[in-house]
């Protein structure tokens, strides 16, 4: 297995460019960010943080400093609103399951849309195992959440919804403030979930004006390291840890404190918050640039998801009809450019992004489609050298398929 | 849905790459088809037959993944020069997936359509000749059968059935 990747990688060997555009899925994390971490992991708060010694003071400090201004970029009140934990996976698992249990009281039902993050999907599912029943709302082609469907879903029954304050696959930035105000309205002990990982850094997003209890967020969504994320808690708001261990400064999540992945993580939210609107019109400027470029370039291609302003300013989602996604993945990355398609292989059907089925797209649509988003660090020369590999790559798949699976 | 590592070998990137015997076929003899897109994958095959029953041609078409694409490739260079008898009793998906050096597992049934599309393309050229040689069976090979049940499932997707009920098929 080893060997077949690595005559992979050896079929990469002279790349003349590298652009990765796969910021879903991973991400390479700002060059600040990996030296504001080098000192904490054998200079400086390499000690437990809630033991009694200096290297143990050294990284209490450094956590709640960090806590204190990642409350800042959330608006939240308080640095305690602020819990660390190992990612966004991490932190939707807590979200639901943790709540749900601490709630369990109160009623059994959650409520979350079709469109969300799989990790959410998954834990709604796995609860329903506890006596717990899920709601599914629908949303439309763009990906909004039906307010109408969502207001019948919400009653006196339900603990908790979850609604990510932007889709993750197709950049749709859902109406949260009118949400949580329907949901509420229905239930006033509600408790309101969104995982703004694909929010944060890119839209204005301030849980106080969003009304929100819990919202996740996720260091490499912003070019941070992998490894560390957070779930802000509105005081007063009761979730139950999910896993057992030594409690230390993290009152939702045993085990040591990862304090330079959290230094990382607090150093890529300082940059994109420094000159955030220039950010954001960066970001938007090569994304424009990269739909724009391949729409002129290549017949039959299809936008996912809404255009304009309530869009996130870096997705760019793009179906390829006649041209299948992993096969144009593969041939992409030979060429340098690294992007994800929506489906992906299971037993022997390709299983489609429930995202682009929940919003109407067709299979053999899913199929073909990919997902890029611009990042901060791009450059002009990055993208203008993806939309130079794009369309023969798009042309020599769709040569492959010739006639075979015109719809 | 989960993501799996696919750590396709040698072989495959390089049929991937530089695919042998691709194209539509204008003097075909035989053209079949097997697979659907709504599933992923669908190949073509196109056959030239001489008088003998020998092929002396073959090519292909695919719409899907790097191993669909590899493995019709190589059965179109299997079956060339082959009679159609020693092609049938001869070629199947656990012989394709062997010649070409392995697939992830979750990928077999790239092999198993590719074998499906060629064993029909065999039956049909028969068919049209009103022929029916003894050493082809009247049932449906392995092949075959996942064929059909690949396009069954495709016309139920067609039906804008969700990816949840397709689960617990």
């Amino acid at each position: 297995m080893v060997e077949n990747v690595k005559a992979l990688l050896k079929a990469h060997e002279g790349l003349r460019r590298e652009v990765y555009l796969d910021n879903e899925n991973s991400c390479i994390v700002r060059r600040e960010s990996v030296e504001a971490m080098l000192p904490y992991f054998n200079q400086r708060a390499y000690g437990n943080p809630a033991l009694t010694h200096k290297p143990g003071w050294e990284a209490f400090e450094t956590i709640m400093e960090c806590s204190r201004e990642i409350a800042d970029f959330l608006d939240a009140d308080a640095a305690e609103e602020v819990n660390f934990v190992p990612g966004e996976t991490e932190a939707n698992n807590l979200a639901l399951m943790g709540t749900a249990f601490a709630y369990r009281n109160q009623g059994k039902k959650i409520v979350i849309s079709e469109i969300e993050p799989i990790n959410v999907l998954h834990v709604a599912e796995l609860l329903q195992k506890y006596g717990f029943s899920t709601v599914k709302v629908p949303v439309d082609s763009g990906g909004f959440v039906n307010l109408d469907a969502l207001r019948e879903a919400v009653d006196k029954d339900t603990v908790l919804v979850s609604i990510a304050a932007v889709n993750n696959e197709i950049g749709t930035v859902q109406p949260i403030k009118e949400a949580v105000s329907i949901a509420k309205d229905r239930n006033p002990s509600v408790i309101f979930h969104t995982d703004a990982s694909d929010a944060y850094g890119r839209i204005r997003f301030s849980v106080k004006e969003l009304g929100v209890d819990l919202a996740t967020v996720s260091s490499y969504k912003i070019q941070g390291p992998r490894g560390t994320g957070v779930l802000y808690v509105k005081e007063g708001v009761r979730t139950e840890k999910i896993l057992e261990g030594q409690i230390g400064t993290q009152k939702l999540w045993p085990g040591v404190e990862n304090t330079p992945m959290i230094v990382g993580f607090w150093k890529a939210s300082e940059l994109v918050f420094e000159g955030f609107e220039e950010n954001v019109a960066h970001m938007r400027r090569l994304r424009d640039k990269l739909v724009e470029g391949i729409f002129a370039a290549l017949p039959d291609v299809r936008l996912n998801g809404p255009s304009g302003g309530l869009r996130a300013p870096d997705n760019a989602n793009i179906s390829f009809l006649r041209c299948e996604g992993e096969a144009l993945t593969i041939e992409l990355s030979l060429k340098g450019v690294y992007v994800s398609s929506g489906s992906a292989c299971s037993r022997r059907l390709l299983q489609p992004s429930h995202v682009l089925v929940a919003i109407g797209r067709k299979y053999s649509e899913a199929h073909g489609s990919i997902l890029m988003k611009t990042l901060w660090t791009h450059t002009e020369e990055d993208i203008a050298y993806a939309l130079e590999v794009f369309p023969s790559a798009v042309e020599r798949i769709r040569g492959i398929v010739g006639s075979t699976g015109v719809d | 849905m989960s993501r799996i590592p696919l750590p396709y070998n040698p072989k495959v990137l390089d049929l991937f790459r530089n695919p042998k015997n691709l194209g539509k076929m204008d003097d075909a003899t035989v053209t079949a088809v097997a697979g659907n897109p709504a599933c992923g994958d669908m190949i073509t095959f196109y056959l030239k037959i001489n008088s003998e029953e020998i092929v002396e041609k073959a090519s292909f078409e695919s719409y899907g993944c790097a191993a669909n694409i590899a493995t019709s490739s190589i059965v179109t260079e299997m079956v060339k020069g082959k009679h159609l008898e020693e092609i049938w009793s001869t070629i199947t998906w656990k012989k394709v997936t062997e010649e070409i050096g392995g697939l992830p597992s979750v990928k077999f049934h790239c092999g198993v359509l590719a074998v499906g599309a060629l064993k029909r393309a065999i039956r049909k050229y028969y068919q049209d000749r009103g022929v029916q040689p003894t050493w082809l069976p009247k049932d449906l090979t392995f092949e075959e059968k996942q064929a059909v049940e690949e396009e069954e499932l495709a016309r139920m997707l067609a039906k804008r059935l969700k990816p949840e009920a397709e689960k617990q098929s």
